[in-house]
């Protein structure tokens, strides 16, 4: 028995040197931790994107004004998208759409760009991948396997794909562009993954409109969340059931 | 026993190929290519700026040659299958010009598609990435394996000693290309997102198509061939294959009323059948001035009037119509549908500066006639010599004088 009694006080001094050791070393790994949660919000570039933040957009059109194209002059200069003056063949990754309802004749004015479906049919499509989904919802090209197809655009229920028809100097290094390959909005992933708002929804802010909001629509506190849980919205031609990222108020 | 020795009897021969004639057609054909490859060499140095496609005409005329050589390549094959499959022995001697026929025309088809992509240098990224939702990566794969098929079935067709397999080739063809078929209309059907697209009735429409195409060019090939290489032709296959070509004419054209008068009943279609059928321009116009009346209606008139039953020359028209017809078909079917506006706002008035809301402007541009142009002569190309190298043609098919009774009858009742 004294044996034993002898052994349980060495159990527990051992007990307390590991505890202890345990203790310290729980302080010493807790602090980085503490580092990677904060990180986790803000995503650093070396992680992978993960499926728990749906990157979204809403667009009321009734504070969008017609014949401003704050949005569209923004997308085109951080995307170095310089026309060629050929109007047909130049890429367009947003534009303004100028509606009249022909029974009423009310006349709404919003901006068009890739929806970001849930379901989208150029990923469907794409006989590479390289057209592909993000676990986030944005939707890219991947323009190193893009073989200049055009399927995708075939596809595209909204029309939000352009061609690269020419050689493109001066390029904007956040968007590679290239000849013979497909691209289109792209959410400014480059800003997004930096924790920024697209240049789109930044310019039309500054120009006083608030049209455009941006967010996480899986974040039930995010701005956009807020505001599409607070306003009526719809999707462009919700009957293909796409469950697009962008969607429309007041049209 | 009737039947081997009928396929025995069958004696083939290459090609002399040392007329003036033939190396005129060589040197013809060979310039066709040889342009169309400096067309596709200019629209990949410049960008397709230089062509008629836009960003809202995607698919434009290389689409157009390159579908109806992929479709008619599928439907050639169908006269190998007459016999192989479906034991009409009468065939049996052109079976192995079917399977030449063929492959000529998907390997000129897919050089035009392939010469089109905006990364032509890119094409072993498409045979290394694949995504298996998309029916394009699964065609991929069914041209290639039609072409290795058709392949081995020649192979049958050819070695005595494997001719006995050439029925199980034969077969694995004829199911491979019905599958390819499916598989290029389905590249429309699949569409959801265009108002004259996402009908599963592309699928078998675009069989048929393949059928007609497919039978109206091996007519063409066979009279020619025949005619300049100073074999003789019976008038009973030529009639059996005209009566051929008659019926897929006529499904074509049923299967297309169908297509519309299933569109017309759904009002949600009716602004796009309307473009197609009455005020799209130059739309409509090839529609029902090339597609259906000198592609479908005038070839059979010149294939069944009476008086025509036994002119050569009626059918070798009624045959170039068909083709003519043909690309027109396909012309209304890729590029009449991108030209109708993509619909965002039913019930609304659209526009902006990406043109939407408008009927779409294309015109041909000459670098892409010249490179669709250059894949029909690839594919002539490859059959001509092909020819001339290995006996595909046989010396002779049917005999007028030992013709089964009916054509005969038919002729002297005519």
């Amino acid at each position: 028995m004294p044996s034993s009694n002898q052994n349980s006080q060495i159990n527990e001094s051992r007990r307390k040197w590991v505890g202890g050791a345990g203790a310290a070393a729980a302080v010493l790994t807790l602090a980085p931790g503490v580092r990677l949660l904060e990180l986790a919000a803000a995503r650093s570039e070396e992680e992978p994107v993960s499926g728990k933040v749906r990157w979204g957009m809403l667009v009321d059109t009734t504070k969008c004004a017609q014949g401003c194209t704050e949005c569209v002059d923004a997308c085109n200069d951080e995307h170095g998208l310089i026309g060629m003056g050929r109007p047909l063949t130049d890429a367009q990754y947003i534009r303004k759409l100028d509606l009249k309802d022909k029974l009423t004749g009310k006349t709404y004015s919003l901006p068009v760009m890739c929806q970001h479906c849930e379901t989208p049919p150029c990923v469907d499509v794409c006989p590479t991948g390289a057209s592909f989904r993000r676990a986030d919802g944005i939707v890219l090209v991947d323009k190193h396997i893009c073989i200049g197809c055009r399927y995708c655009m075939m596809a595209c229920p909204y029309k939000a794909r352009s061609f690269v028809h020419e050689d493109l100097t001066n390029q904007v290094p956040e968007t590679p562009r290239g000849k013979g390959t497909v691209e289109s909005c792209n959410f400014c992933v480059h800003r997004v993954d930096r924790d920024r708002d697209p240049a789109c929804v930044e310019a039309c802010a500054q120009a006083g409109h608030k049209a455009l909001v941006f967010g996480d629509l899986n974040d039930a506190s995010s701005a956009v969340s807020q505001q599409m849980a607070e306003l009526p919205s719809r999707q462009i031609r919700e009957d293909l059931g796409l469950n697009t990222g962008v969607r429309y108020h007041g049209v | 026993m009737d039947r081997d020795t009928a396929t025995t009897a069958v004696r083939y021969q290459t090609l002399a190929g040392q007329s003036a004639g033939y190396w005129a057609l060589l040197a013809v054909l060979a310039f066709t290519v040889a342009i169309g490859y400096a067309a596709a060499h200019y629209m990949e140095v410049h960008g397709h700026y230089v062509t008629g496609m836009t960003n809202q005409i995607v698919w434009g005329t290389p689409h157009v040659f390159a579908v109806f050589l992929i479709v008619a390549a599928s439907g050639i094959l169908n006269v190998a299958s007459l016999s192989s499959v479906f034991g009409k022995h009468d065939y049996k001697p052109l079976a192995r010009l079917s399977g030449l026929l063929a492959i000529a025309l998907l390997v000129g088809g897919l050089i035009v598609l392939v010469l089109d992509l905006g990364r032509p240098d890119r094409l072993i990224v498409a045979m290394t990435y694949y995504n298996f939702k998309s029916i394009f990566a699964w065609n991929i794969f069914l041209y290639i394996g039609f072409l290795l098929v058709v392949a081995v079935y020649l192979w049958m067709m050819f070695e005595p000693r494997m001719n006995r397999y050439g029925k199980v080739a034969g077969f694995t063809a004829f199911i491979w290309r019905f599958i390819l078929t499916t598989g290029t209309g389905s590249i429309f059907g699949f569409l959801v997102a265009r108002q004259a697209y996402d009908a599963a009735i592309m699928a078998p429409l675009f069989i048929i198509m393949s059928l007609s195409f497919g039978t109206a060019i091996f007519l063409l090939v066979l009279v020619a061939s025949f005619n300049w290489s100073g074999r003789s032709v019976g008038d009973d296959i030529l009639d059996r294959l005209k009566n051929l070509l008659g019926i897929f004419v006529a499904v074509v054209l049923y299967m297309t009323l169908a297509y519309h008068l299933t569109n017309l009943y759904a009002t949600e279609h009716h602004a796009v059948e309307r473009f197609i059928l009455l005020d799209g321009g130059v739309y409509t116009a090839v529609f029902w001035l090339v597609q259906v009346f000198l592609g479908s209606v005038i070839p059979l008139v010149l294939f069944y009037a009476p008086r025509l039953q036994q002119s050569r020359t009626a059918l070798v028209a009624g045959a170039v119509l068909v083709v003519v017809g043909g690309l027109a078909q396909i012309y209304v079917i890729i590029i009449g549908a991108q030209a109708f506006p993509l619909l965002l706002f039913p019930g609304m008035e659209t526009s902006s500066t990406f043109y939407d809301g408008v009927v779409n402007e294309y015109a041909p541009s000459l670098p892409e006639i010249l490179l669709g142009l250059g894949g029909i002569g690839l594919s002539l190309l490859i059959a001509v010599v092909a020819m001339r190298v290995l006996p595909f043609l046989p010396e002779r098919i049917g005999n007028p004088t030992t013709a089964s009774p009916e054509p005969a009858a038919a002729g002297a009742a005519g």
